[in-house]
């Protein structure tokens, strides 16, 4: 495929060609705007595209390694950004009406460092409200396609991202993770998507969704690529006051080596919640990593079931709390009325699509008087139940496996029910609620051809051997699991 | 099993929320929320009196930075993102009950 061919060696490789003048920045940035034209009017990954500013930024690049200068690690490779973060003079509307229009006058921290980095912005994703969802179909522009299989979700709430990654349109796209939003997309769409530890890349400038929970992380078709991005959004930001303090170590080096002798618990408990192919493919990863020279056995970690009922207490409790502030006062929508009162609460109901209004509703519920002591603290409790069940398997093991997904993309329309839905993020939510690292890794194709991938977590700042291992899985992978995939029908194959 | 919510339930936490629903609405929030609620009442009685609540993955504390000048994001750009802006302020309409 032609969108391929620039960076058919991956980010890196792409980045060292250009910094060297054997590729131009030009020239990858316009493959990459003819291909989105051509391709996203059928998958809508995009919320919006900024051609003249991504063809400026990649004139600038070429300018300086004509110069003799080094634009920086991810030199002229076009990335793509969930439209959460915030893009100085670019809308911003995290697929919401109530922030249609809404231009934000600041750079989210991961945009600076992007930026500076050399890297080529090309456009905002598609996501579930607020990414407030499991599938991109919660999006005030309608849902993205999957390219595996046009007629079923992404994923989400990333899912502009995950797919744009796997069509091949670009090399490298974020998103951000509040309860498995990067890394259940990532696995249904065949590509690399990565929550690195909480604190450890600054939200200033992420559009908050649940404040204690949220992270941001890489999406890429190789984890050499996704760690190499992560490298460079990752570090201290004094404008983040959860930012963690300290170096961040070298991580793409981690890739390549050997997961010998490492610790791997495989989490039993999520086979059996998982469909046949989902567990196979942990098996199998199992079953390499042992051929890797890893020492693997089976962990039962019960209390990790518990984090789906926690999760739902304690997000929708931070998001009405975070949500508040769209008021129709400072930004984005409004709906006059003669007085204030009433002009807010017409403007939240116009504003907000029904997922956002029922995760308020729910927050609201547990958080109002009778009910805080009996929901969201006894949530907050149970939080303390999972970490402490994590520290304990973490004494035994370095990293452990597990699904990413409960299945495979599921058809568009399919989960009507909200609560079908949000089981989608079973396997995903304990490492948010621990503050872990966690990363999906495309393993194999599952049910009806499509991909399927395998979660690596690690305890906080575990991201070395957690992607010793995801790189071990990736070299043990089908070939055919991972993206990029032509966008196509169901059972057209590849 | 808890008991299901209520229509007046619902439609209290939607004032609490600054949200305006029609009454069909209501009732399909009024459902899906005491679903959810019933799928979480296994959670609600596990016996956690022996653990602390954790409202963050780790430890919160105190950022301080020197108190020194530099530039932010100018006010003018903030207002022109607003609805309504004047004389350098937000505008909004009445806050209180009086005479416009």
């Amino acid at each position: 495929m032609s969108a391929a061919a620039p960076f058919a060696g991956g980010a890196v490789a792409l980045a060292a060609a250009i910094r060297r003048g054997e590729e131009s920045a030009r020239r990858v940035a316009e493959v990459v705007l003819e291909e989105i034209a051509g391709a996203d009017d059928l998958l809508h990954c995009f919320n919006a595209v900024t051609s003249e500013e991504a063809l400026r930024a990649a004139d600038a690049v070429d300018v300086a390694v004509a110069a003799g200068r080094d634009p920086g690690p991810l030199c002229g490779v076009p990335v793509a950004l969930k439209d959460n973060l915030c893009t100085r003079g670019v809308p911003t509307t995290c697929s919401s009406r109530i922030l249609e229009g809404w231009r934000p006058p600041y750079d989210a921290t991961v945009v600076s460092r992007l930026r500076k980095a050399g890297a080529v912005i090309v456009g905002k994703t598609n996501l579930d409200e607020f990414a407030m969802g499991s599938s991109t179909e919660n999006s005030a522009n309608g849902p993205t396609r999957n390219p595996w299989d046009t007629s079923r979700v992404p994923g989400g709430s990333s899912g502009g991202s995950a797919a744009a990654v796997a069509a091949g349109l670009v090399p490298l796209a974020l998103g951000s993770d509040t309860g498995g939003s990067i890394r259940q997309p990532a696995s249904l769409c065949g590509v690399v998507g990565l929550k690195p530890t909480y604190g450890l890349v600054s939200r200033y400038g992420l559009v908050a969704f649940a404040s204690s929970l949220d992270q941001i992380g890489p999406f890429a078709l190789r984890v050499e690529d996704a760690a190499a991005l992560l490298e460079v959004i990752a570090g201290h930001d004094p404008a983040d006051s959860t930012s963690l303090a300290g170096e961040v170590p070298p991580l793409a080096p981690e890739v390549g080596r050997s997961p010998a002798g490492l610790r791997v618990g495989v989490v039993a408990d999520f086979l059996v919640d998982a469909s046949p192919a989902c567990a196979d493919a942990v098996r199998r990863g199992a079953d390499a990593l042992v051929a890797a020279g890893a020492a693997v056995e089976d962990v039962a970690i019960p209390e990790l079931l518990h984090g789906l009922s926690a999760y739902y207490l304690i997000a929708p409790a931070e998001a009405s709390s975070n949500l508040a502030r769209y008021d129709g006062v400072r930004y984005g929508l409004r709906v006059d009325a003669d007085d204030v009162a009433t002009m807010n609460a017409r403007t939240r109901s116009k504003g907000f699509g029904a997922e956002v209004k029922r995760r308020i509703m729910l927050g609201t519920y547990v958080l109002s008087a009778g009910y805080y002591d009996a929901y969201y603290a006894q949530a907050q409790r149970v939080r303390t139940l999972i970490m402490d069940a994590f520290r304990r398997a973490y004494e035994r093991f370095d990293v452990l496996l597990a699904p990413t997904s409960p299945s495979v993309a599921f058809p568009i329309g399919a989960k009507s029910d909200p609560l079908e839905m949000y089981l989608s993020d079973l396997f995903t939510i304990p490492s948010n609620l621990a503050g872990h690292p966690a990363v999906s890794v495309p393993f194999a194709l599952g049910e009806e051809n499509l991909p399927v991938g395998v979660q690596v977590l690690a305890p906080a700042l575990g991201e070395p051997a957690m992607l010793r291992v995801a790189g071990a899985l990736e070299r043990a992978a089908a070939p055919d699991a991972r993206g990029p995939v032509r966008p196509h029908g169901a059972g057209a194959g590849r | 099993m808890p008991d299901a919510l209520s229509h007046d339930e619902v439609a209290h936490v939607a004032r609490l929320a600054r949200l305006e629903l029609e009454d069909a609405e209501l009732e399909t929030y009024r459902q899906q929320l005491s679903h959810v609620l019933e799928h979480v009442e296994a959670v609600r009685r596990l016996d956690t009196a022996a653990l602390a609540p954790t409202s963050h993955p780790f430890a919160l504390e105190n950022v301080l930075r020197p108190d020194t000048v530099a530039p932010g994001v100018a006010r003018d750009e903030v207002l022109a993102a607003a609805p309504a802006a004047e004389d350098g302020r937000f505008r909004v309409p009445r806050i209180l009950g009086e005479a416009p």
